[in-house]
């Protein structure tokens, strides 16, 4: 029996090594977002001036699943990831809108127009308290909400083909049940 | 010599310099006292290990702003943390809140200072010590470690 205790310090071992060993490969600057499951915040922006989308509000998540793509013209890697968004745009099962953070409106139209414009709606938000409201803490960030307007997955930062094929898809597929 | 002397009064007097830019002050003293009081318990998402109120960053700011919105609104000091909770979760806050999923942190050094003290308390009851003690040594052993210290010794005897 007291030989036994002279294992203890090497099952402690044992289970730090393992819990470590999990945690590894995890992005620690990933934040959990805590509007996963809970209602998109209320809100109603208006469309980027001059450019011809309408604008975003929380009652335009309902009836379809809608991907909302935060994105901004100064934000480097929002660029690395378009291609991706204008490929979400091509599916016809979903709504895919845009929420302009803390833009000029010259800036994102121009933007829009060299890049191509994947939006069916964009939100011009100016200020950034929509962005606050929606938890957003690193432009770009990816959204998926539901029939309902409710948050059903968050992506924060540029979207990796590999991001889109093994969480954005699978989780608007789910969604379509 | 005055002269270094002075340089490091001035050091001493310097404040660090401060996130919190003139116009995002309230006019009301108490109140940003207060406002000052909330952002420092929340942590700055895009630096992630510095408060609001430390963070130069656009968000911090913005969180400084709104912080400030909400008290002048007539919000409790925790219902303004609240607030922004809400948005970003728990992991704003420098100070995990206790709950069932950060029981472990809270109550674990605790728990490990019971089982050590348990373990120290058992142990110094039954008087047996830590290590044990080298066994004495013989007459023989004795005289021989004499020998190796002072050879002389041999002689004169």
């Amino acid at each position: 029996m007291r030989k036994l205790l002279y294992f203890i310090p090497a099952l402690i071992m044992a289970g730090l090594g393992a819990a470590f060993y999990l945690q590894l490969g995890k992005d620690a600057s990933v934040v959990p977002s805590a509007l996963i499951d809970r209602a998109a915040p209320e809100f109603a922006l208006d469309p980027i001036e001059g450019h011809d989308r309408p604008g975003l509000a929380s009652a335009d998540f309902r009836g379809q699943v809608t991907v909302v793509n935060v994105f901004a013209s100064w934000c480097l890697p929002c660029r690395a990831e378009h291609p991706l968004v204008m490929a979400l745009a091509e599916r016809d099962d979903i709504q895919v809108a845009g929420l302009n953070y803390k833009d000029k409106p010259e800036d994102a139209r121009r933007w829009l127009a060299e890049l191509g414009d994947p939006y069916d709606r964009i939100g011009a938000d100016q200020t950034g308290r929509v962005g606050i409201d929606f938890g957003v803490y690193g432009v770009p960030e990816t959204f998926v909400i539901d029939r309902n307007g409710v948050v059903r997955f968050k992506h924060v930062g540029p979207l990796t083909e590999e991001h889109v094929r093994k969480s954005i898809l699978p989780a608007i597929e789910a969604l379509q049940k | 010599m005055t002269r270094r002397l002075l340089i490091a009064l001035a050091l001493l007097l310097a404040s660090p310099a401060l996130a919190v830019m003139p116009d995002e002050v309230l006019d009301d003293p108490a109140l940003e006292a207060r406002a000052r009081e909330v952002s420092k318990e929340l942590r700055c998402l895009v630096c992630q290990n510095q408060s609001i109120d430390d963070s130069n960053a656009d968000l911090a700011r913005d969180l400084r702003v709104l912080v400030r919105e909400r008290l002048v609104a007539g919000d409790s000091n925790d219902q303004a943390l609240e607030f922004i909770v809400d948005r970003y979760g728990d992991y704003v806050l420098l100070k995990p809140p206790v709950q069932a999923n950060t029981l472990a942190l809270w109550a674990g050094p605790a728990v490990i200072f019971l089982i050590a003290g348990g373990i120290l308390l058992v142990r110094v009851r039954r008087k047996t010590p830590l290590s044990s003690a080298p066994p004495a040594l013989t007459a023989d052993e004795e005289a021989r470690v004499l020998r190796a210290l002072d050879p002389d010794r041999q002689e004169r005897d």
